[in-house]
């Protein structure tokens, strides 16, 4: 049996048929408000159940226990605020109880039942979610240039955003029927948002050994200039699980959801929405979700102690390192050799080696993934996408 | 049969019948919320067969069974 959604029940709120053509005409007459990519982004995922139970952008109730709780005001552990913000000029006349059509790039996307506008403390929503104020840091930033309120509601979502990679997207409803198709019970989640080096795979594979299937769910969308694109990752790990992996014992499957960077908060979020998949294991690395040094590279793991109640299984595993003493991929549980043994496969280091066109050694990535990388003509986002 | 709920949880329940239109007590809320929380876990999926066999129908067709 996959893992139960979060909170009890699958939320959807994708409308089709006779009530989508209704609503759809009747969102041609309210006041509108145009959405950012980043909140278009959360909209889709809310209507798919991505976030459940989450039905709507959060009231101000849901958000303040989630900056100073983190959980939602039903208890249920949730650590990154889901909201809609706007400029008191686009709200103008809409009030509470009213209806709002959700627009992005002049399309309606869905609607909102409006049920609360409020005002909200950026430096102090930066301090709670990311532990810091610094404007460098890209989350921190990315919150700063969001507007002045804060709208929350259940949201209905009318049209789909398009999507390119529409061929590689799961959405919670059919990874639960395909894991129960694939007679999976024990399913570990894995997030990424790079390609896959050898440290990746080790970790995938020692999770993998105790489980039935590894759900391998790379986040595509907004992304740091410099980080790969996703077609980029979404090609590489199709190489190594051709190449190796056992046959259904792996899915791969996008998911278009908006990285904040916010380390350990982040990665008991990650862990919630692979649960709405229906995993039933979830695997927090070395400085999940983390940026620069604003996090330390364990302080994920510290923070799942606070939620026995998560309803998924997280799988600490430790950094994987080559040891050419050992002569194989190994962590500093594992292995006794000195860190003179040691090569640590650094994404920094492999980012510029692919930058230069060369091929990283077969120790830190595998050839037929290297290959497939260095096959694109520009594998990275560029500085201003 | 008589079910107790917290009165708060009851009131909204009896806000909702009212103003939202579709059921007429709050007894046809309460049934009506069971039998489709525990057909969902009977059927595992939530979904109703139709739907479901429109997402085996994609899976099969983006190769995944």
């Amino acid at each position: 049996m996959v893992s139960r959604p979060h909170g009890g029940r699958l939320v959807s709120r994708v409308v089709s048929g006779r009530r989508r053509e209704v609503l759809l005409e009747e969102a041609g007459e309210l006041p509108w408000l145009e959405l950012s990519l980043d909140r278009a982004v959360d909209l889709e995922d809310l209507a798919h159940g991505v976030y459940s139970p989450l039905e709507g952008f959060m009231v101000r109730e849901d958000y303040l226990n989630v900056l100073g709780e983190m959980r939602l005001s039903s208890d249920h552990p949730w650590t990154i605020p889901i909201v809609l913000d706007a400029d008191p000029g686009e709200l103008r006349g809409v009030g509470e109880g009213d209806d709002l059509a959700l627009r992005y790039g002049g399309r309606v996307l869905g609607v909102m039942r409006v049920e609360e506008i409020y005002e909200w403390d950026k430096r102090l929503h930066a301090e709670k979610v990311y532990g810091t104020r610094d404007p460098r840091h890209p989350g921190v930033a990315r919150v700063m240039g969001m507007k002045e309120l804060l709208v929350g509601g259940r949201v209905d979502l009318l049209n789909p955003l398009p999507n390119h990679l529409e061929d590689y997207t799961l959405w919670p409803e059919e990874t639960r029927v395909l894991f129960r198709e694939l007679g999976w019970r024990r399913i570990v989640g894995f997030q990424t948002r790079n390609v896959p080096h050898m440290g990746h795979e080790y970790v995938q594979k020692a999770a993998l050994t105790f489980m039935d299937g590894l759900f391998i769910n790379p986040l595509v969308g907004w992304k740091k200039p410099g980080d790969f694109r996703d077609e980029v990752i979404l090609a590489a790990y199709k190489a190594l699980i051709e190449h190796y992996y056992p046959r259904d014992s792996v899915v791969l499957a996008a998911l278009r959801m908006n990285m904040r960077y916010a380390g350990p908060r982040e990665a008991v979020h990650h862990a919630i929405v692979r649960k709405n998949f229906g995993c039933t294991h979830f695997i927090v690395g070395r400085d999940h979700a983390g940026v620069g040094d604003y996090y330390g590279p364990y302080d994920a793991w510290r923070l799942f102690e606070e939620f026995p109640d998560l309803g998924i299984q997280p799988l600490f595993i430790r950094e994987a390192f080559y040891c050419r003493k050992c002569g194989g991929m190994v962590n500093e549980k594992i292995c006794p050799h000195g860190e003179e043994h040691r090569v640590r496969i650094s994404g920094t280091r492999l980012r510029e080696m692919i930058r230069r066109g060369e091929k990283p050694p077969s120790y830190m990535m595998r050839p037929e993934v290297a290959e497939t990388i260095l096959g694109f003509k520009n594998p990275f986002v560029g500085d201003h996408e | 049969m008589a079910v107790h709920v917290d009165r708060e949880l009851y009131e909204r329940a009896v806000r909702f019948v009212e103003e939202q239109g579709g059921f007429s007590s709050v007894d046809e809320l309460v049934e009506f919320l069971l039998s489709e929380v525990l057909s969902e876990e009977e059927s595992g999926s939530g979904m109703i067969e139709e739907d479901e066999e429109k997402v085996k129908e994609r899976l099969r067709s983006l190769g995944y069974i």
